[in-house]
């Protein structure tokens, strides 16, 4: 076990793990911040999906002895009220089925957009091609997308 | 207005008043037809006999209590719709609550599509009920006739315009004798029903609130995962846990049927300290790979020993004079469910009762199989339902419910036991294996005069679906079906058989049509017009509803007009609803891009607008990428395919553009969570055939040699 200090949601936290562990577990059973969810364990569907000083990671596949003082932002630390433009656009559009993964969409969608504030269909594509939704919500992902894109 | 009079005093529904004062009304779902009121210390010490109830408070909140599983199907928004339709409640005011497993529902569960269908007139009722009340305290209040009252909206209205919300009248209600009488709305004065009203959840999804099972968290308990043996037809010889018992965090190692859990401090360390298990497996039945089901399939598939499940007519004359005979074979591997929660359930196993927590799509049978396992009776478990992070039918066994109990009840301590990715691939309830031989017989005018369906499964039961079109439509018909047994599980998988099924039919009534020289669609509308006409045996399914939605998407997808795209049709008959699709494919620069789809689908009733769009859609993306990519291979007993790097599901840059449309005629809901998945593999195979003159019989199509070099997305 060894103790590491993380910036999670702009708050320093305090975790005693095992250097392996990967960062989703340290949110989930460490931390409790359980909206990051897993999916895969091997960075293949996104639900674990959150931002490392703003790019899109995938939390399953990074130790946390690889994060340093690198900022990490996840679901819970993307507004304080629901209210980022991509919350409001997935809520506008009537998104989620069962919402498991949407959480992972919502974080790759938000990434996409705060660099490219208007991408084509086939930028969101491409960003978001990394994220499963089981439930087949896809056609909506891409709608809100567009509206958020729209709400900046 | 539809009047309902009946009584009947075993399920009657009871009334008192809530701790703040408010009227609640409980109502037994299956049957809700009559009243009886109950006082507020009955609620409150649980001694009511009610299954689920609806508040409304004097500060004018409505409480609806959602029962069933929630999994994405979104019932937990539906539901409520529909008693707050006929409360005429103010939507806005609707605070929905799931509700635990109660003995006293009928039907908490999620699986055929049924929960809609089986809830519509109780759940009616009980908002009318409600609703009578409120309307007979103000007339009371008003010294008017009720009949001179109307509501509107979470308000009671009198003719010279007062009005008085349902809060303000709501204990006044609840002191009034139950009325006999209750008048349901007329269909077309619906306000709340057939409106696109939002998942009441997703507030929480989108900012990451636990909600799920695998989200849940008591302070104490431990997390486990299991090791299971990862071969069908092995179980365990002997286990060394030494290693992974030294490893840090873990508190046990326990063996325990063919399971070895390991228990520890965090998810991580349990997950870490398995891979150190040192555990030997030995024989316990047939080991089988893939090539042994192919040569099993193929004796099955001649098999003398078939089950007869419906015959009509005489096929063997039928075929000897037929002027035409065409045979085809079609194959369906397993496949996985992969909901993305994976399975997960927390236990706690006390000497004074059970607590679980978790996702189930069959709660009561959980508990009842817990209750068994651990020899106690069902009323000491208690079960909490957490939100589902997905199904398909996995969710509907118990398995993972039994082994966290199971655990608990051997370590003594709460705990969650957690299956990874792998676990769950690996873990079997898969859809079974299935082939299919179809023979048409045709007369030399290209009439359909015979017809046969050989169904075989792996451990698929009932293979075929023996009363579905064309079955009716056809002088001489046989359909039979045989399986073979096998170690690995199989278990229903989103819309049972017919997932396939769908596919292999139409794609083979395709192929007949044009040997007929009959336009695909007038070759379907013939039949069911012949079916009408001069029936064959027993026809299960509605002729009529089955045109209206074939005129539908011919109407919606411009079928046969369209000069370069090329159209594929499939319509079909699942549960209780009907779904026809047409998909469009463009050439490409000799590559066929699926552009778009369509779906007109006839589930009576549209209750909530946005959620049956999702589910059309969502069931149409399902099926697309499992006839596209989706399959379960062996090899000595072993799933080949562990995660998704090889287990493909479709993304989102393979989804082409999907038109909906509904017939909302007026019938009441037939279910729409499965109906709209079978019809998609058919509509696409079509279109390819129509595109590029091949013909695919097998899943997944992208392993198919007709696929090679294809991409069915804009080349890059």
């Amino acid at each position: 076990m060894a103790t590491y200090s993380i910036n999670v949601n702009g708050e320093t936290r305090k975790v005693d793990v095992l250097a392996d562990t990967p960062l989703l577990w340290v949110l989930r059973d460490t931390l409790g911040l359980v909206g990051t969810k897993y999916g895969c364990g091997i960075a293949q569907c996104g639900a674990c999906t959150v931002h490392m000083n703003g790019n899109a990671v995938r939390s399953c596949s990074l130790p946390i002895s690889s994060i340093g003082d690198k900022k990490i932002t996840t679901i819970e630390g993307l507004s304080e009220k629901g209210d980022h433009p991509v919350q409001l656009a997935w809520q506008e559009i009537d998104v989620p089925q069962c919402g498991y993964c949407q959480a992972g969409q919502i974080m790759s969608a938000a990434a996409l957009l705060a660099k490219n504030p208007t991408p084509t269909e086939e930028q969101i594509g491409t960003a978001m091609n990394g994220n499963i939704c089981r439930c087949g919500t896809y056609h909506r992902i891409k709608e809100a997308i567009v509206v958020a894109s729209g709400k900046k | 207005m539809e009047t309902l009079t009946k009584t009947n005093r075993r399920d009657f529904l009871k009334l008192g008043l809530t701790a703040s004062g408010g009227l609640m009304l409980g109502f037994n779902w299956s049957n809700a037809s009559a009243f009886e009121a109950v006082s507020d210390s009955e609620i409150a010490a649980g001694l009511v006999d009610f299954n689920s109830y609806l508040s409304i408070s004097s500060d004018d909140v409505i409480t609806i209590f959602s029962p069933n599983p929630e999994l994405g199907q979104n019932i937990k928004t539906s539901f409520p719709m529909i008693v707050a339709e006929e409360l005429d409640a103010d939507w806005k005011k609707v605070k929905v609550v799931q509700a635990n497993l109660d003995k006293k529902y009928e039907r908490q569960l999620t699986g055929g599509s049924g929960a809609i269908p089986h809830s519509w007139a109780r759940l009616r009722k009980a908002g009318a009920t409600a609703r009578q009340m409120l309307v007979e305290a103000a007339a009371k209040r008003w010294n008017v006739s009720a009949d001179k009252l109307k509501t509107d909206t979470g308000y009671v209205i009198h003719p010279d315009g007062r009005k008085l919300t349902y809060g303000e009248l709501a204990s006044e209600a609840g002191a009034l004798p139950v009325p006999t009488d209750v008048k349901l709305k007329d269909k077309k004065d619906f306000k709340i029903i057939g409106q696109a009203i939002h998942n009441v959840d997703n507030l929480e999804m989108v900012t990451g609130k636990p909600l799920y099972g695998l989200d849940f968290y008591r302070e104490g308990m431990l997390f486990a995962m299991i090791q299971r043996p990862a071969s069908f037809g092995m179980k365990i010889k002997s286990v060394d846990d030494a290693g992974a018992k030294a490893m840090p965090g873990i508190v046990d190692v326990v063996t325990f049927k063919n399971n070895v859990a390991v228990v520890g401090k965090s998810t991580w360390e349990v997950n870490k300290a398995r891979k150190a298990l040192k555990v030997e497996y030995e024989k316990d039945g047939e080991i089988e790979s893939t090539s042994d089901h192919d040569r099993i399939f193929k004796e099955l598939l001649t098999s003398k020993d078939a089950t007869v499940r419906r015959k009509d007519g005489d096929v063997d004359s039928a075929f000897k004079s037929a002027a035409i005979v065409i045979s085809r074979e079609y194959q369906c591997p397993f496949l996985s469910h992969s909901p993305m929660e994976p399975m997960n359930f927390f236990a706690h196993v006390r000497p004074d009762g059970v607590e679980l927590v978790g996702p189930s799509q069959t709660p009561d049978m959980a508990r009842n199989a817990t209750a068994t396992l651990l020899g106690i009776a069902p009323d000491k478990i208690t079960l909490e339902l957490t939100r589902l992070g997905g199904g398909f039918g996995r969710r509907l066994k118990a398995d993972y419910v039994l082994e966290a109990a199971e655990l608990s009840s051997i370590i003594k301590a709460p705990v969650k036991v957690t299956w990874t990715r792998e676990d769950d691939m690996m873990g079997g309830s898969y859809r079974p294996a299935v082939r299919y031989k179809f023979d048409a017989a045709l007369d030399a005018k290209g009439n359909l005069v015979g017809y046969k369906l050989r169904g075989a499964g792996i451990n698929a039961g009932n293979s075929t679906r023996e009363d579905n079109f064309p079955s009716g439509a056809v002088d001489n018909l046989l359909i039979d079906s045989v399986e073979h047994k096998s170690p690995i599980t199989t278990g229903a998988w989103r819309a049972p058989i017919t997932n396939f099924l769908a596919f292999a039919e139409q794609a083979f009534l395709d192929e007949v049509a044009l040997a007929a020289k009959k336009d695909p669609v007038q070759f379907r509308l013939e039949l069911l017009e012949k079916a009408k006409k001069t029936p064959s045996g027993e026809i299960k399914y509605d002729i009529d509803r089955m045109i209206g939605v074939i005129n539908l998407a011919v109407e919606k997808s411009g079928w046969g007009k369209k000069k370069n795209l090329a159209q594929g049709f499939s319509v079909y008959f699942s549960h209780r609803s009907y779904v026809a699709q047409v998909a469009e494919i463009e050439m490409k620069g000799g590559n066929p891009v699926l552009k778009k789809m369509y779906a007109a689908a006839d589930c009576g009733v549209v209750v909530n607008l946005s959620g049956a769009r999702q589910q059309v859609m969502g069931g149409m993306v399902d099926g697309l990428g499992h006839a596209l990519y989706g399959q379960i291979t062996f090899k000595d007993g072993a799933a080949e395919q562990k995660n998704f790097n090889n287990y493909r599901l479709i993304r989102l840059k393979e989804v082409p553009e999907v038109e909906v449309h509904f017939m909302n005629n007026g019938i009441d809901p037939t279910g729409l969570g499965e109906p709209a998945l079978p019809p998609t593999g058919g509509a696409v195979a079509n279109a390819f055939f129509k595109a590029t003159g091949k013909r695919l019989y097998n899943q997944p199509f992208m392993k198919q040699e007709e696929m090679k070099g294809v991409t069915l997305g804009e080349k890059m």
